[in-house]
């Protein structure tokens, strides 16, 4: 098939994870829930959102990469990922940019 | 094992190489293909061949076509004369919004890609099937039971919503079966999501050796494209319309201003999906018309690498601009400013479509046949609904035009004049592949002549009437609008019988029609290689791919574009 | 364009290849190629929700607050981690199945399933705490149980807006919930397959696709905790 012969990522998917990195990754999963609830208690003013989302993307970065070893796998895998998140972050911004405009631009409470 | 040496010239079609050979026309016994490799319901109900699935939606995509096409004439009816004398308001608006939702959701989106998508994407790249085959027929499984839904909630009494059920309307006011209707929709969008996973998958792992991108046919990479919509935009709009029907039975306050839900959310959800399903629609039918112009003009598509990537541009770019559909709901006008600049962008890849089409047309050697002649139609009657676009993505303009027949006649020309015109071409062009039978050349130049001026005699007068102010959703108007409804149901009942010819004549043919031979245009492509109808296995042996697509042995054939 | 080749390979088939597939690489590739594009299409799925609610949080901070402050860390805490478990559970069965060692397949699926149902088990008793505090959108809606940051009863507005909240608390993990009813019995299947040597060192996709699909509802459920349950008031 042609994505073998031209991809030399194709193969590497069948790279065993050693069981070591696996406990690894989990006890870093669980190091940030515990740190996420700890900040959550912490008045970090408007950052307390920020800061929990950064910690889940981490936690999500380490999920998407080593228990479901996209670290490992063929570069279409990133792409197609990569455009979900794309768009969806996307839809958020657009819709999220409606309601701002109305919020901060004081054109008006959003649906009227 | 070799598949067919010696019936086809390799490399075929070089300028002094050996013409194609004859073949026979009428083979005594016909040899064991997949439609008469096995007989009975059971065996077409859970096949698991994508021919054969293909022939199962074109089946239930013809009947829904039918249903929808019977609301569009009762509204034509109506429209005939001023007043509102033989469907009252409310009928009428169960009318447009039954013939809405049936168009768009069980006709228009599946058309392309579930038929003819599903029967040559995998022959285009030389593969035995689809990468899931039993997950295929799942999805027409699951489109039968969405259509159910929705079948009962119009012989219940139908939907009165619009397509776009629009809320707090749909959710808090309207007591027709907006639930059913929702959850008809809910469960067809994964018939699209699983139908669209399907063709990227075997896209990107089942192509024949030697097939690379740019060696892929114009059509598998149109459905590329149109997948990526499919999977990345339908979800949107499930979970979107699911939220209306747990609105509308539970009353959540989720779009309800009274307890704080925004209905302006409801429409940038649902326009986030129902933008880019609009290029659901019609990049498939680009697609049909890439391979249509170079078939029928004997040439290779001028700026083959343009034309494949403004497919996935335009794909990208229509997620980007569903405000456009927002512009007087109250959504913040400087966010409608980006949407209407990022709505211009898209004309570029569409353009650059049109302008390669009619490039490819130059000293070619044309032949007007049938599928030329739709291909032809879809090129003039898009441009013409590409241009009216750009009016109504102008801001202030769309003030003016906004909810009125002028979306009506653009939004035709796109859909019908375009989407429908590229699938009845693609059904000429490949209908000899598709039942191995001949259709009548002459009856089919007159249905693609009829279908060309009875559509525009149905939605060419629209412009007018929406330009002179005439609002969209209404089953009476002014009588100074009369002459032009007339003229649009005259055209309508015209262009009814464009498509009633098409139903007969490929009826006839089945049966009494001449036997096709493996390549009757002396087209270029795989599934040219095989006989007509192709065995279940579609290739003897495994195909492998040597030169690029199209060399229709034309000089620009063997320049590297 | 093309030309016929000569003679097919000659390969062993491999039960588990079908007719359609060359060989069980390409298999497998399609498989997994698939089962992340379905989760591209999961991430748009729950993307329209968390639009919803990302606008009305903002909008309705207070309210979304007070809703957030009646749910129970301490019981969304130990779900993360039992969630947490569970991946682990599923990747070692990966890991198993890669190698070829069908008990240790067999007994960490199994584990997974009881670690997942224990976070269902959890979940039915926080709904029917909702329930018993009429806190389930609807007529029956009441926001008396909530209170503001300081004890006090929510103003009207806030009380009306709270409904929000648990509109979207129940859209968005009942459909979390849902994703892992329907990922149990597959995983139970699996479990069953292994035990009957179905799979292999040369053969485990189905595993491998349903860790998969396993590990993203654990993802999901990483953004949903910090989103519903840790909302800080505003001081």
């Amino acid at each position: 098939m042609p994505e073998h012969a031209a991809d030399p990522h194709a193969e590497p998917h069948d790279h065993v994870v050693p069981v070591g990195t696996y406990i690894l990754v989990f006890l870093a999963l669980m190091v940030g829930t515990a740190v996420t609830v700890a900040a959550s208690y912490v008045d970090l003013g408007i950052w307390n959102t920020p800061v929990a989302m950064l910690i889940a993307v981490t936690k999500a970065g380490l999920v998407v990469s080593f228990f479901m070893h996209l670290k490992y796998s063929p570069r279409l895998y990133w792409i197609w990922l990569g455009a979900a998140v794309f768009f969806l972050a996307h839809l958020l911004l657009g819709t999220g940019a409606d309601f701002l405009g109305h919020l901060f631009l004081n054109l008006g409470s959003p649906g009227t | 094992m070799s598949t067919h040496a010696g019936e086809v010239p390799e490399p075929y079609g070089r300028p002094g190489g050996p013409p194609p050979p004859e073949r026979p026309t009428l083979p005594v016994r016909e040899p064991v293909n997949y439609l008469n490799v096995s007989y009975g319901t059971k065996s077409w109900l859970l096949t698991v061949d994508h021919k054969r699935i293909a022939l199962l939606y074109m089946f239930s995509i013809t009947v829904m076509f039918a249903i929808g096409g019977i609301f569009a004439t009762l509204i034509r009816l109506e429209l005939l004369t001023p007043p509102g004398d033989m469907v009252q308001s409310e009928t009428y608006n169960k009318l447009f919004t039954m013939h809405g939702v049936v168009m768009v959701f069980f006709f228009l989106i599946p058309s392309i890609p579930a038929t003819l998508g599903n029967f040559l994407i995998p022959i285009m790249i030389g593969a035995k099937d689809l990468a899931f085959p039993r997950l295929n027929l799942l999805s027409w499984y699951i489109y039968i039971v969405g259509a159910v839904f929705t079948m009962y909630a119009m012989i219940s009494g139908g939907v009165d919503t619009g397509w776009t059920f629009y809320v707090p309307y749909s959710t808090h006011y309207s007591n027709t079966h907006v639930i059913a209707t929702g959850l008809g929709i809910f469960i067809n969008g994964f018939s699209s999501i699983l139908t669209g996973l399907n063709f990227i998958v075997t896209i990107h792992k089942m192509r024949a050796p030697g097939l690379t991108w740019w060696r892929l046919p114009l059509f598998v990479w149109a459905h590329y494209a149109t997948s990526l919509i499919m999977v990345l935009g339908t979800p949107v709009i499930a979970v979107t319309v699911g939220m209306v029907a747990l609105e509308s039975g539970l009353h959540l306050g989720i779009f309800d201003p009274a307890l704080g839900g925004d209905p302006i959310l409801f429409q940038h959800l649902f326009w986030f999906y129902s933008h880019p399903a609009v290029y659901i629609m019609i990049l498939p039918a680009m697609g049909v018309v890439s391979e249509l112009v170079q078939g029928m003009s004997r040439k290779r598509i001028f700026g083959y690498s343009f034309v494949a990537i403004s497919s996935l541009a335009i794909a990208m770019l229509g997620f980007l601009v569903w405000g456009h559909h927002m512009f007087v709901s109250g959504q913040s006008t400087y966010l409608g400013l980006v949407f209407s600049g990022i709505s211009f962008l898209v004309a570029i890849p569409s353009a650059v479509k049109v302008f390669n089409w009619t490039a490819t047309l130059y000293k070619g050697s044309i032949s007007l046949d049938t599928p030329m002649l739709y291909a032809l139609g879809f090129i003039g009657l898009f441009t013409i609904g590409g241009l009216t676009g750009l009016f109504l993505a102008s801001l202030g303009l769309d003030v003016h035009l906004t909810d009125t027949y002028f979306i009506v006649a653009h939004f035709h020309y796109i859909m019908v004049g375009g989407a429908i015109m590229g699938y009845l071409g693609g059904l000429h062009y490949w209908w000899p592949k598709i039942t191995g039978r001949l259709y009548p050349e002459t009856w089919g130049r007159v249905s693609a002549i009829i279908v060309f001026f009875g559509f525009n005699l149905t939605f060419g007068p629209q412009f007018i009437l929406g330009y002179l102010g005439m609002p969209r959703r209404y089953h009476y108007y002014p009588p100074e609008f009369q002459i032009l409804h007339v003229m649009s149901s005259a055209g309508a009942s015209i262009l009814a019988l464009g498509y009633l010819l098409p139903l007969v004549y490929f009826t006839w043919s089945m049966r009494y029609g001449p036997r096709a031979s493996a390549n009757p245009w002396d087209a270029r492509g795989l599934e040219w290689e095989i006989p007509s109808p192709p065995p279940t296995e579609n290739f003897v042996g495994q195909p492998v791919v040597t030169d690029r697509t199209y060399e229709y042995g034309s000089e620009e054939g063997t320049t590297v574009v | 364009m093309s030309s016929p080749s000569e003679t097919p390979p000659v390969v062993a088939h491999h039960p588990a290849l079908r007719h359609h597939f060359d060989t069980m690489a390409t298999q497998k590739d399609s498989s997994l190629l698939g089962m992340w594009v379905f989760i591209a299409q999961e991430i748009m799925f729950f993307g329209g929700m968390l639009a919803a609610y990302a606008i009305y949080r903002n909008l309705y901070y207070d309210a979304f607050a007070a809703g957030s402050h009646h749910l129970d860390v301490k019981l969304g805490t130990i779900n993360t981690a039992v969630l947490i478990c569970s991946s682990l559970t599923m990747a070692l069965g990966v890991h198993a199945a890669a190698l070829g060692k069908r008990k240790a397949t067999v007994l960490f699926l199994l584990l997974t399933i009881a670690l997942g149902s224990v976070f269902l088990g959890i979940k039915v008793v926080e709904y029917a705490d909702k329930f018993h505090h009429d806190l389930v959108p609807g007529p029956r809606y009441s926001a008396e149980s909530l209170h503001g940051p300081h004890g006090e009863p929510l103003t009207a507005d806030v009380a009306l807006h709270s409904q929000l909240f648990f509109a979207l608390y129940f859209g968005l993990t009942g459909l979390h919930a849902l994703h892992m009813i329907i990922g149990v019995p597959i995983i139970a299947i699996m479990a069953w397959k292994a035990g009957h040597g179905r799979f292999g060192p040369a053969y485990y996709t189905p595993v491998e696709i349903t860790g998969l699909y396993w590990h993203f509802v654990d993802i999901v459920w990483i953004f949903l905790f910090p989103l519903l349950y840790l909302i800080p008031h505003h001081a």
